[in-house]
């Protein structure tokens, strides 16, 4: 209820302004030069509604493997106890830490024409070809199942947990038998979470770039099309395809919007969770926990597929169905060679950099707009919510339009191949992770504490210093790893973006891979893993 | 009695509604004062206006001479206890009754021993916040608070968040650290019962309006408004024409001013008993239909009885003579 001084107001119109500087111009201008293409010969070239409607029913098909592997697997970790339920329930949630790229290679190492699967298959038939080629949809679907089944699962497990046994109780004395409980109960209340997951799922799969990238071959969808027809040099038609899928997942974003609006009807009191029903058949105990585990080999496969490549010398591994020798000679090029260190590096210090910023963009915002309600606080939160929307492809592309002139008047400046560019674009993909959990974090904080500290006598800067900030160390620790993590692993942007001097880990990756050094690309992929497993970890520590 | 605190013409307006409407008060050097209201009557808003959390949309707040109504909150130098005490979750105690301290670490060290040591709590400086009891942390609190030696202590409900068996000792705690340092203190509270022990004056407000100010005996016994004669103590109204009054008037009679009389001017019946001790409340509905309360020894009537009630002293009469 504190009035909105000029000093606040004048705040605010500034972080507007920042904001829709690298959000929303960045946009406008690609909409614009997209106007300057030709529409008709968008629809003609049947090249380019193919892809639209590659990515709409590829993004429909992830939501439905998805939601087919996450589901039951949230049921049974939920409401079912059996050995090793708390371990596997957490690595579970394992594909989530894995940065796109680096999951993609690892499925070429594992389920590739040359992967391990592949071979076993061959040596077993003995024929002298592969038995199959990782390409097309199916590749692309199967990359996407696995590592997008973890929302359906986190959401759905959040979902029934915070279910109230009494409802399932109280529909078992009406007559309900478990089916009719589960379709007339069960399943209406965990709509809002089952929803929340696939418009999640289905906005990552529109954006989705490393895997069809390296499996699509010749089958495209929007962002694959988008690169090629800029490397083509058809700029205009790049902006127009630009503009076609950021009109789709503006749309997406709307309805996640709306359907958020909506979630708060869901819960109506506080309950308590159904009781875990423990098996006690040891057979079936045995066979869940048997089945537990498989799972669990199947789900860290890549993971190990990708640290055991990471130790195959390059060119020693030929036709062999394992690898014939090991070593440590890939890790040793990696910290020895001055051009390999040089990426890591370069990670590094703009993914901390970009994640800097982007915490103290969120905590300006959040002192605006939930500390002082400002009455631009609704507008600040959609810009900051607004990149999260926009595909990376979508994102790097505006970026390098808006920034390779230099027209000071309009706001451009030449950024494109400096060291700047990278950072902005991470910084800009960043500002959604940290906004949302900082605007949170400032919800929770009681304004009574600030009250005190002003009565007490601190000034601003102390107020900020020793009160607020400390207090959102979790706020800032988890938004700002999941940030840093992001930025680290970030190839979309990456790859429209990077120069030689500024490339990061995962242009590395892909240039080693290029050049046949396997075990090169395996090796900066485990570093990227572990780098990010160690940010994700002190996140966490610092978050309790 | 100089006004070493002043409340003068104090407004302050939230959309259309007047949450305070031109509030004058004076609070002695030393004095405590309660702010005594149900809720919406603008007693926390008032405590805001003088923290400095709020701005007045008219008036000023004068301290020992000095008008500090423009002033930040950081700069007018009183103190506050909040509701929930906001104690500083990532401080332990020592750092928390610090924090207001602009000294050496030395003087610090030793001033917060000292007002540690004055509410009781010596040696828990390094004691984490949430260790503490309820009733702990709100003497943290107000070690806090009074650590910078403020001109003006504020207290908003200092005792809404304890438990019914702490209040009593925690109230009494807080009188008598109050009483020690003398500070002129000014206090938010529902309860009359807080309001009468702590508060050497209380002032009633009532939709952001103030009632009256005065002592507990002088709110009871001498109202000044029909608001003060129901809010403040027990009381039951009644048609001014059934105690002498003229018709169409209002009378404030309290039930232990009335009692059970073969002569008495009121007849009913005894519809309810309520029991307080060796005494109880009598529910009587009389023959007009008007329901009232008679303060009465515990075997006075039956329930159902038919009685007769007079009528000792009237203590406020509102729209016509007596």
């Amino acid at each position: 209820m504190k009035r909105f001084g000029l000093r606040g107001n004048l705040s605010a119109v500034l972080l507007v302004l920042l904001l829709a500087w690298v959000v929303v111009y960045p946009l406008l201008v690609v909409g614009r030069e997209a106007l300057g293409a030709d529409l008709g010969a968008f629809f003609a070239q049947p090249t380019e509604w193919l892809a639209l409607w590659a990515s709409l029913w590829t993004s429909a098909a992830s939501v439905a493997l998805a939601a087919l592997v996450g589901v039951p697997l949230a049921f049974v970790f939920e409401r079912y106890d059996f050995p090793g339920r708390k371990v596997l329930g957490a690595l579970v949630a394992l594909p989530a830490v894995m940065p796109p790229l680096v999951g993609v290679i690892a499925f070429l190492f594992l389920y590739g024409e040359s992967g391990f699967v592949a071979r076993a298959v061959q040596a077993l038939l003995a024929r002298a070809e592969s038995p199959w080629r990782l390409q097309g949809p199916v590749a692309i679907l199967l990359v996407h199942a696995y590592s997008m089944y973890v929302y359906f699962y986190l959401f759905t497990r959040a979902g029934l947990a915070k279910l109230d046994a009494a409802t399932l109780e109280a529909a078992a004395s009406l007559g309900a038998g478990p089916f009719e409980t589960f379709r007339r109960v069960t399943l209406p209340l965990l709509r809002p979470s089952l929803v929340g997951a696939a418009l999640l799922t289905f906005m990552t799969a529109l954006a989705s770039f490393s895997a069809p990238y390296v499996f699509g071959g010749g089958f495209r969808v929007m962002t694959t099309q988008i690169v090629n027809t800029r490397l083509n040099g058809d700029l205009a038609l790049a902006m127009l395809e630009t503009a076609m899928l950021t009109a789709v997942a503006l749309l997406g974003f709307a309805v996640v919007q709306w359907t958020e609006g909506n979630r708060a009807v869901a819960s109506v009191g506080k309950g308590t969770p159904p009781a875990l029903r423990i098996i006690s058949n040891p057979l079936a105990r045995r066979l869940a926990a048997a089945a537990g585990w498989l799972l669990a080999a199947v789900l860290l496969l890549p993971h190990a597929t990708l640290i055991l490549i990471s130790f195959v010398p390059v060119n020693t591994w030929t036709t062999e169905a394992l690898p014939p020798a090991f070593g440590v000679v890939n890790y040793r090029l990696l910290f020895s060679e001055a051009e390999r260190l040089r990426p890591m590096l370069n990670s590094l210090w703009m993914a901390g950099a970009a994640t800097a910023l982007a915490v103290a963009v969120a905590v300006w915002a959040g002192q605006l707009a939930v500390r002082r309600r400002s009455p631009l606080g609704r507008v600040i939160e959609m810009l900051l919510a607004l990149p999260w929307a926009v595909p990376g492809t979508v994102l790097a592309i505006a970026l390098a339009t808006v920034f390779s002139v230099h027209r000071p008047l309009a706001g451009r400046f030449i950024l494109v191949g400096t060291a700047a560019i990278l950072p902005l674009a991470y910084f800009v993909r960043n500002l959604p992770l940290t906004g949302r959990a900082l605007l949170a974090g400032f919800r929770q904080l009681d304004p009574a504490l600030d009250e005190a500290a002003q009565s007490l006598g601190a000034g601003r800067l102390r107020r900020l210093t020793r009160v607020t900030l400390p207090l959102l160390k979790p706020a800032i620790a988890a938004g700002g790893a999941l940030a840093f993590v992001t930025a680290l692993g970030d190839f979309v942007t990456s790859i429209l973006l990077y120069t030689f001097e500024t490339r990061p880990i995962s242009i590395e990756i892909l240039t080693s891979l290029r050049v046949g050094e396997l075990g090169v690309a395996a090796a900066f992929g485990v570093v990227l893993m572990a780098v990010s497993a160690a940010a994700l970890g002190v996140g966490a520590r610092l978050g309790r | 009695m100089s006004g070493y605190l002043r409340l003068e013409g104090l407004t302050k307006t939230y959309a259309e509604h007047r949450a305070v409407d031109a509030l004058t008060l004076d609070v002695a050097r030393g004095e405590v004062l309660a702010l005594l209201g149900p809720s919406g009557s603008g007693k926390t808003t008032t405590l805001r206006l003088l923290a400095g959390f709020e701005r007045p949309d008219a008036g000023r707040i004068v301290v020992d001479g000095e008008d500090v109504t423009t002033f930040a909150p950081a700069a007018r130098r009183f103190g506050m206890v909040f509701q929930n005490y906001a104690l500083f979750p990532h401080l332990d105690v020592g750092e928390n009754v610090a924090f207001g301290l602009r000294t050496s670490r030395e003087v610090a060290a030793k001033r917060v021993a000292e007002v540690l040591e004055m509410v009781d709590l010596a040696g828990f400086a390094r004691r984490k916040v949430a260790e503490l009891s309820g009733g702990q942390q709100q003497r943290v609190a107000l070690a806090r608070s009074l650590a910078p030696e403020p001109r003006v202590l504020l207290l908003d409900e200092p005792l809404s968040n304890l438990d019914p068996s702490l209040r009593e000792r925690t109230r009494r705690e807080l009188r008598e650290a109050i009483g020690r340092t003398g500070i002129t203190t000014v206090f938010v509270t529902h309860e009359q019962e807080e309001a009468f022990d702590l508060g050497d004056r209380v002032a009633v407000l009532s939709a952001g309006r103030l009632e009256q100010v005065g002592t507990p005996d002088e709110l009871y016994d001498r109202p000044a408004t029909v608001f003060v004669a129901t809010f403040v103590g027990r009381a039951n109204e009644l048609p001014g024409e059934l105690v002498g009054g003229r018709p169409g008037s209002r009378a404030i009679v309290r039930p232990e001013a009335m009692r059970f009389a073969a002569a008495g001017a009121l007849a009913g019946t005894v519809v309810a008993r309520r029991f307080a001790g060796g005494h109880a409340y009598f529910t009587v509905r009389g023959e007009s239909g008007v329901t009232f309360e008679v303060f009465a020894e515990h075997g006075a009537a039956r329930v159902g009885a038919a009685v007769r009630v007079a009528v000792d002293r009237v203590l406020f009469r509102e729209g016509g003579g007596a």
